[in-house]
């Protein structure tokens, strides 16, 4: 069978990581391609994985009853998409819609919970890399809350 | 932040020598006056005629004075090679630029310049270099685009990192469609906040840094945007390992002079107007982190 | 101005300083100099009939002047007003052009320089220091100043060296008086109370001046007595302010609660600003005729403590109070030396003087070393 290894160890997610933790996740990795228009995930289902985009654009949105979605960010080439899979209720707070072909590594994050639970070492590293993940979106959505071109902006 | 005494030359490209009168304007033309988007607009000047005409360099400034309006400090967004046109893109938000947005072609327009310091472009020279703009901050590095642009192959890789507020903020997406058409330059917009029919990438500007390939270690950046913008973009860029001594921020303060005789735009021991607005950003580090500087 | 090598003191001979300053009137200059104005010594232009007051003292303190007359016949027994010279250099109000629109476009007419050559008499110490700060910020950088650099040129100083430091002042610890070490044509030195004065020349200019009035080489006793005198004024100084790290320190501390302190009683109304013979910063203002077609731009003293000083699209950057006293204290005695190469403080008190709150910047930078953690210094 193919392995996904040689491909997830190529990406700086797993930098840093040692050869069997990078195995461990290779182990819960599949790949996957979507559609332009085609959701990922919507915003309420159970979330139970997590992506590297390897090429693509994907959006993340929040549904209005009244108006069409509204689109919070986009993600692109080589960056980490979702973290509700590491958070009780396990459950997508956004949707994920991608807006071109998408190719994705797709990682089994159901699984990968339960080997972080029994090996806290490789939970430890993954827990670290999510931090920083956490730590960019909440950096970027505040920025936007700022909404800094206003009355910040230059003449 | 140093006691050293700011040496405006370093790390920028040297600016030409400042006029003799500097406190007079000089009359200028205007040939084409269009809007750019809902509150930005473009004014092209050309010399009076047997008017001397002085070079300027990309990053450079000017103070434009309306008769009896008022003189506001605008940064030069056309191509340094082209001195004879002067363009000035900047926003109508107060008292004098909102008269100047209704200037017409024909009208006069007094003028004072060019001041300050100017981007790094010739000193950057065969490193990467990343582009980063906030809104009308586009319009002060466009000339220094422009002019690395011109000899391209003298560079490695150039990436363009714009956010603008929404699509219907983005500046010179002419210029932008022919840069991408016709260069080897990447170019990514984003807007902070989408509207329908907007395809294109969502959010902040700084989240655009960890996806773009350049080499860390040899590359050069320029940050023109608002303070907060530049901030967080310089943390984006240093966690990638960009040195600060190889980020350029230009700045921006209230000036009156433009020369250093007014006081207004001190930053620390910095003039604003004539050791900037182009810094090197390890110079000016401490200081925009303190408040009310 | 050119340097004469270090010139023969004189005593000047009968009639003494009238006789001099009319010789200056004779080399083409008007003559500004201390009047007694609304309480308060002044530097204004004086008419040729005009005799300097005498016997004028000076009693100052933080937010206190008061003059008192009638103590004998001296010329310059007292310290500074609340004017400086810089109301000659750089005019509190001044024109910089005229715009005048018509069918054929803008034509700006730059403001022509006015033609008179002023003599100043009377310059103490620490305002030949405050004339030479001004130079470094309107002449000596990339750009000039044609304004500045047109009243400038034709400028005859004579300064007096400081006998009798007033209550607010620190020019010894400054490093600029009470002695002058430079930046005069000619000098003067009171040796007695209505008596005679010492001169010497700085300048050829100054030396050709003195060679026209009546004149005698100062004798051993006369050189003793100035001496005496010079050592008397640096014993009376007000105030002090220990320079050592200064700047750093002010750096150091710009995080300092005592801003909010100082901001307590400060009532950012600029005064200090005003009254200083260094600060130099102006705002412009345009203006126009009803019809649009003339208009004129003038250049008018500025503060720092305004909020509008700092204001860019969106707001000012110095909101507070606490922002704006430290800019300026900031500036003067720290970031100043990066800009030009020395302190822009001179050391003459008016700030402290005039502070209507009565804020001594000099106990202000003691309380920041203090809670700085050094050793308070002694005073003085």
């Amino acid at each position: 069978m193919e392995t996904l290894e040689p491909l997830l160890a190529e990406h700086p997610f797993v930098r840093g990581m040692n050869q069997s933790q990078i195995e461990t996740i290779a182990g819960c990795a599949s790949n996957a391609r979507f559609e332009t228009g085609q959701y990922l995930f919507r915003e309420g289902e159970e979330a139970n994985q997590f992506y590297i985009l390897r090429k693509g654009r994907i959006a993340i949105e929040a549904a209005s009853p009244t108006r069409d979605p509204i689109v919070i960010h986009t993600y692109g080439d080589g960056e980490i998409l979702g973290w509700s899979w590491l958070v009780p209720p396990y459950r997508w707070r956004f949707s994920g819609k991608a807006l071109e072909l998408t190719r994705v590594l797709m990682l089994d994050g159901k699984c990968l919970r339960g080997k972080c639970e029994r090996d806290h070492d490789l939970g430890y590293e993954l827990l670290k890399r999510f931090a920083d993940i956490l730590a960019s979106r909440l950096d970027a959505a505040r920025l936007q809350l700022i909404d800094m071109y206003d009355k910040g902006g230059r003449r | 932040m140093t006691l050293a005494a700011p040496e405006a030359g370093k790390g920028a490209a040297a600016a030409p020598p400042p006029a003799r009168d500097p406190m007079s304007p000089t009359p200028w033309r205007v040939c084409r006056a269009f809007r750019e988007t809902d509150d930005t607009f473009t004014l092209e000047l050309i010399p009076e005629p047997g008017r001397e005409v002085r070079p300027f360099a990309a990053g450079q400034f000017n103070m434009l004075y309306l008769p009896g309006i008022g003189e506001v400090p605008i940064s030069i967004s056309g191509d340094p090679a082209y001195p004879h046109t002067l363009v000035h893109t900047t926003r109508a938000v107060g008292a004098v630029t909102k008269k100047m947005a209704a200037i017409r072609r024909g009208d006069s327009v007094g003028v004072r310049g060019p001041f300050g310091t100017a981007w790094p472009v010739e000193s950057s020279e065969g490193s990467d270099v990343v582009f980063v703009a906030g809104g009308i901050g586009l319009a002060p590095l466009r000339p220094a685009l422009t002019q690395l642009l011109s000899r391209r192959e003298r560079y490695g890789r150039v990436v363009l990192l714009y956010g603008a507020r929404t699509p219907e903020d983005i500046l010179f997406r002419k210029t932008l469609r022919e840069w991408r058409a016709d260069f080897d330059l990447e170019i990514h917009v984003t807007v902070d906040r989408a509207t329908r029919d907007w395809r294109g990438n969502v959010g902040v500007v700084t989240s655009l840094i960890p996806r773009v390939p350049f080499e860390p270690g040899h590359t050069v950046a320029m940050i023109c945007g608002p303070e907060v913008m530049i901030r967080y973009t310089v943390m984006e860029l240093e966690r990638r390992g960009v040195g600060p001594d190889r980020i350029h921020v230009s700045l921006e303060r209230n000036m009156k002079c433009a020369v250093g005789f007014c006081g207004h735009c001190q930053l620390g021991p910095h003039f604003v107007c004539k050791d900037g607005p182009v810094f090197p950003y390890e110079k000016v580090a401490a200081l925009l982190n303190q408040r009310e500087v | 101005m050119e340097t004469a090598p270090p010139g023969i003191r004189y005593v000047l001979g009968d009639p003494g300083l009238p006789r001099l300053i009319e010789a200056v009137r004779g080399a083409g200059y008007r003559v500004a100099g201390p009047k007694v104005r609304d309480g308060a010594l002044c530097y204004e232009e004086l008419d040729p009939a005009e005799a300097l007051p005498r016997g004028i003292r000076d009693e100052q303190g933080p937010g206190r002047y008061r003059l008192k007359s009638g103590h004998d016949a001296s010329l310059f027994a007292q310290a500074v007003g609340p004017q400086s010279w810089k109301r000659y250099l750089s005019p509190p109000e001044q024109r910089l052009f005229v715009a005048r629109k018509d069918g054929s476009g803008l034509r700006i007419e730059p403001e022509a320089a006015d033609a008179s050559r002023w003599a100043f008499v009377g310059v103490r110490p620490c305002d030949l220091a405050a004339i030479r700060l001004r130079d470094k910020v309107f002449l000596d950088g990339a750009s000039a100043d044609p304004a500045y650099r047109a009243v400038r040129k034709g400028i005859l100083v004579v300064a007096v060296q400081c006998t009798a430091p007033a209550g607010t002042c620190f020019c010894l610890s400054m490093g600029t008086g009470p002695r002058a070490a430079g930046g005069f044509d000619l000098l003067l030195t009171e040796i007695g109370e209505g008596g005679p004065l010492l001169v010497e020349a700085g300048t050829s200019e100054g030396e050709a001046i003195l060679r026209t009035v009546p004149r005698s080489e100062a004798a051993p006793g006369d050189l003793a007595e100035a001496e005496r005198r010079m050592e008397r004024a640096e014993r009376s100084m007000g105030r002090s302010l220990e320079t050592a790290g200064l700047a750093e320190l002010l750096l150091r501390r710009s995080e300092s609660p005592r801003w909010e302190e100082i901001a307590g009683r400060c009532l950012a109304c600029g005064n200090c600003t005003m009254a200083c013979p260094t600060c130099f910063c102006t705002t412009v203002e345009d203006i126009s005729d009803l019809t649009g077609s003339t208009a004129e731009r003038w250049r008018r003293w500025d503060s720092c403590f305004t909020l509008a000083f700092s204001y860019i699209h969106g707001g000012s950057v110095r909101r507070a109070v606490p922002a704006r006293y430290r800019q300026w204290m900031t500036h003067k005695l720290a970031t100043w030396t990066a800009q030009f190469g020395e302190s822009g403080c001179v050391g003459c008190g008016r700030c402290i003087t005039w502070c209507p709150a009565g804020i001594d910047l000099t106990e202000e930078a003691r309380a920041l070393r203090e809670a700085d953690g050094a050793a308070p210094s002694p005073r003085t």
